[in-house]
């Protein structure tokens, strides 16, 4: 099937573009970025034409990576259905944000560095899905990890920009170094990393009721989907992280790379079933994360940060999902929010672009009439987002909902009220945006084609995504569980979100002024956190890193062994110098003594042989 | 084969030529001596070479001693064009003359 044409198509993208863009033209530009994208989307579905119905894993080697000892990498692809949807998410939604990234940094420099990076995070993300063994997932897990803090600091001469980007790197090594250590522990337990062997391996396991190294090892790749999925206590950098152009925002930072932390989660199923007690962690923090993120979200006047808030708390249910043993559902989830996140990124773009790069809230209002069709894309998502029935939001974060009730009804009703939450803080920023009075200064128009086009489709999707019945389809490998609960617990989720829209219409449009006492009293939160990161991780690692990592082993012994060593070889070296005399008889009786000292030599340790 | 030379007396007739070629090349001054007491050295050695061939029947020495002799001849055209490089330079043929070569 030639799996490794997937990725390599957009890898050829980032090699022309990286190499010749500066000298290219935009169109050359466009055709390669979006080109080779495009040409990746239609082999994976030529593929799973191809495959289907694709009842088993399909395999591919290509050759062996490392070979030592037992350690035996290969470089494998593998396509089941879980990897199916991710590959339809990542290269389906990645085409259309490239579509309309071409219109949105039409202005912006630095175009041809922009579609290369974008192209080699395609690159970075289909390796990760297609991975069959820990370690090649992790190298696209590090890949990805780059473009992003490469795509945050795009704009590289804002010190802000920098900063987000080293940000998003670090707290990411947290993660990271948390997934390493769960990988050399899966070598250890499991002698292999291939994903066939170990889950295998894992199944004939008993259930771990008290912490074993299964536990371990999910909790440790728990960190790692921390980390990359912005989850507490590693949720941080994501807010920041909107400091790049808004596609990336939308492609990386909502529909697809935070997204590989659940992707990663739902793929060791085999090992999180066995641990009861690593489940449970992940469905708290997934519900930490949702319910926190939500009331942060309520509080922020930047419309990106909104959103990038409601992709943490989405994230988080997503969380919920896959601890509470939904896996599909968190699946199912992944993917309508890949659709309706997405688009409202490319909308939120798309009003900044048409207001000439204002991003605030307080500086918007009534654009409806200025932008229609982005306004009426941008309710499509915000319906969805919401829970309102028949969208693509309400089916899958209804499952999660249903699911949480019958793992504990408590997280359900927890999730339940962050449902109306989200509806309330979405709208409100919705309403904000594009109804009242203009309250800016700058002449609102609508984009052109190449940006709203991408948005239609997406509005599409995020209404009828909903009727891709993602849970059925990963029956195989997730199966479901078929249980009844009360109408009560079916449908409050839709009656939150239909509350949530109908109080920030209140709030915002009807009676403007509630809110501000609100806002103000909660605006604290978010610096809070941030103010604890700083005095219990940042501070004493600077401190610990000046006076020992740094006077101590760097200066120390790193330094000191590196001069160490140069200064004795000068030191020798001058002496022995001196035998280069200059005069050739010299060195001949040198030779003559040399060879005498050899024969001695032979002499005393006996025969030659 | 009754009277033949006994192997020993080659290799002492070898031992003498190598140790005269080392002691020229250590004491002379004059380049030309120098280059000449480097032959004498190689040509003591392919003498212990035949020597050995012809005692012990094998011809393996016959052909090291060709090579031997091969890049003897390569290294004296190489040496004497550098010894005229030399003299057309400093106009000397004192080794100890030419030492700018050195620490």
């Amino acid at each position: 099937m030639n799996l490794w044409l997937i990725p390599i198509f957009p890898f050829l993208g980032f090699l022309l573009n990286g190499l010749f863009g500066r000298r290219l033209p935009k169109a050359l530009i466009n055709t390669f970025a979006i080109g080779s994208v495009t040409l990746s989307f239609l082999w994976v579905v030529k593929t799973l034409f191809a495959l289907s119905p694709l009842e088993t894993k399909y395999i591919e080697h290509y050759f062996t990576w490392i070979q030592s000892g037992s350690l035996n990498i290969g470089v494998d692809f593998s396509v089941d259905r879980l990897t199916a949807v991710m590959l339809l998410v990542v290269t389906g939604v990645g085409t259309l944000i490239h579509i309309y990234a071409a219109g949105y940094m039409d202005h912006e420099g630095g175009y041809y560095r922009f579609f290369s990076y974008l192209n080699l995070f395609m690159f970075f993300m289909l390796v990760l899905v297609l991975a069959q063994n820990f370690l090649l997932l992790f190298v696209g897990w590090e890949g990805v990890g780059l473009c992003s803090y490469l795509l945050i600091g795009f704009y590289f001469l804002e010190q802000f920009a920098t900063n987000a980007g080293n940000k998003a790197f670090i707290v990411n090594r947290v993660g990271d170094f948390g997934f390493s250590l769960a990988i050399f522990l899966i070598f250890r337990q499991f002698g292999s990393l291939d994903f066939s062997r170990v889950f295998d391996s894992a199944k004939s396991m008993p259930n771990e009721t008290s912490a074993g190294i299964l536990t371990t090892i999910c909790l440790l790749l728990l960190v790692g989907a921390t980390g990359k999925s912005a989850q507490i206590p590693l949720f941080v950098w994501l807010p920041d992280a909107m400091a790049g152009p808004t596609p990336v925002s939308a492609l990386i930072h909502a529909a697809t790379m935070v997204t590989a932390g659940v992707y990663m989660t739902t793929r060791s199923a085999a090992l999180f079933t066995h641990s009861p007690i690593a489940m449970e962690t992940v469905a708290v923090i997934g519900l930490a994360t949702a319910v926190f993120a939500a009331i942060i979200g309520l509080t922020q006047n930047d419309i990106k940060k909104v959103f990038a808030y409601s992709t943490v708390s989405q994230l988080g249910y997503m969380f919920v999902g896959v601890g509470v043993g939904a896996f599909s559902a968190g699946i199912f989830h992944l993917m309508t929010h890949a659709f309706f996140k997405a688009l409202l990124f490319l909308g939120a773009g798309a009003v900044i672009h048409g207001l000439h790069g204002e991003q605030d809230l307080r500086h918007m209002g009534g654009l409806f009439k200025y932008m229609k069709i982005t306004a009426i894309t941008l309710f499509c998502a915000g319906l969805a987002i919401a829970g309102i029935p028949f969208t693509s939001g309400a089916a899958s974060k209804d499952l999660i909902l249903e699911a949480a009730y019958h793992y504990a009804p408590w997280i359900y009703w927890v999730g339940t009220l962050t449902a109306g939450l989200t509806a309330f803080y979405v709208w409100r920023a919705l309403f904000l945006c594009f109804f009242g009075e203009y309250r800016g200064h700058a002449h609102p128009h609508e984009s052109p084609a190449v940006m709203w086009a991408p948005l239609a489709v997406l509005a599409v999707l995020s209404l009828g995504g909903g009727f891709i019945n993602v849970p059925n389809f990963l029956e195989p490998l997730y199966p479901l569980h078929e249980e009844t609960e009360p109408a009560l617990v079916r449908y409050l989720p839709f009656a939150m979100g239909f509350g949530g829209i109908a109080l920030a219409y209140v709030c915002y449009v009807a009676r403007p002024g509630i809110a501000d006492a609100f806002t103000n009293a909660l605006s604290g939160l978010y610096k809070l956190f941030d103010q604890i990161y700083d005095a219990v991780i940042v501070r004493p690692l600077i401190g610990l890193s000046r006076a020992v990592l740094w006077k101590g082993v760097d200066a120390g012994v790193i330094d000191g062994t590196v001069n160490g060593i140069g200064a004795r070889s000068r030191g020798i070296g001058a002496i022995l110098r001196l035998l280069q005399s200059g005069y050739i008889r010299s060195y001949a009786a040198w030779v003559v003594l040399g060879s005498v000292l050899v024969l001695i030599a032979i002499g005393f340790a006996g025969e030659v042989r | 084969m009754q009277n033949a030379v006994p192997l020993s007396w080659y290799l002492i007739l070898s031992a003498i030529l190598f140790g005269l070629g080392v002691a020229g090349f250590i004491y002379r001054r004059n380049i030309i001596t120098v280059f000449m007491s480097i032959e004498l050295m190689l040509n003591a050695v392919n003498l212990s070479f035949i020597a050995f061939s012809y005692a012990l029947k094998r011809v393996d020495g016959h052909i090291f001693s060709f090579f031997v002799m091969v890049v003897a001849a390569a290294e004296a055209a190489v040496g004497l064009a550098i010894i005229l490089t030399v003299f057309k330079n400093r106009e000397t043929l004192m080794i100890d003359d030419v030492s700018s070569m050195k620490y």
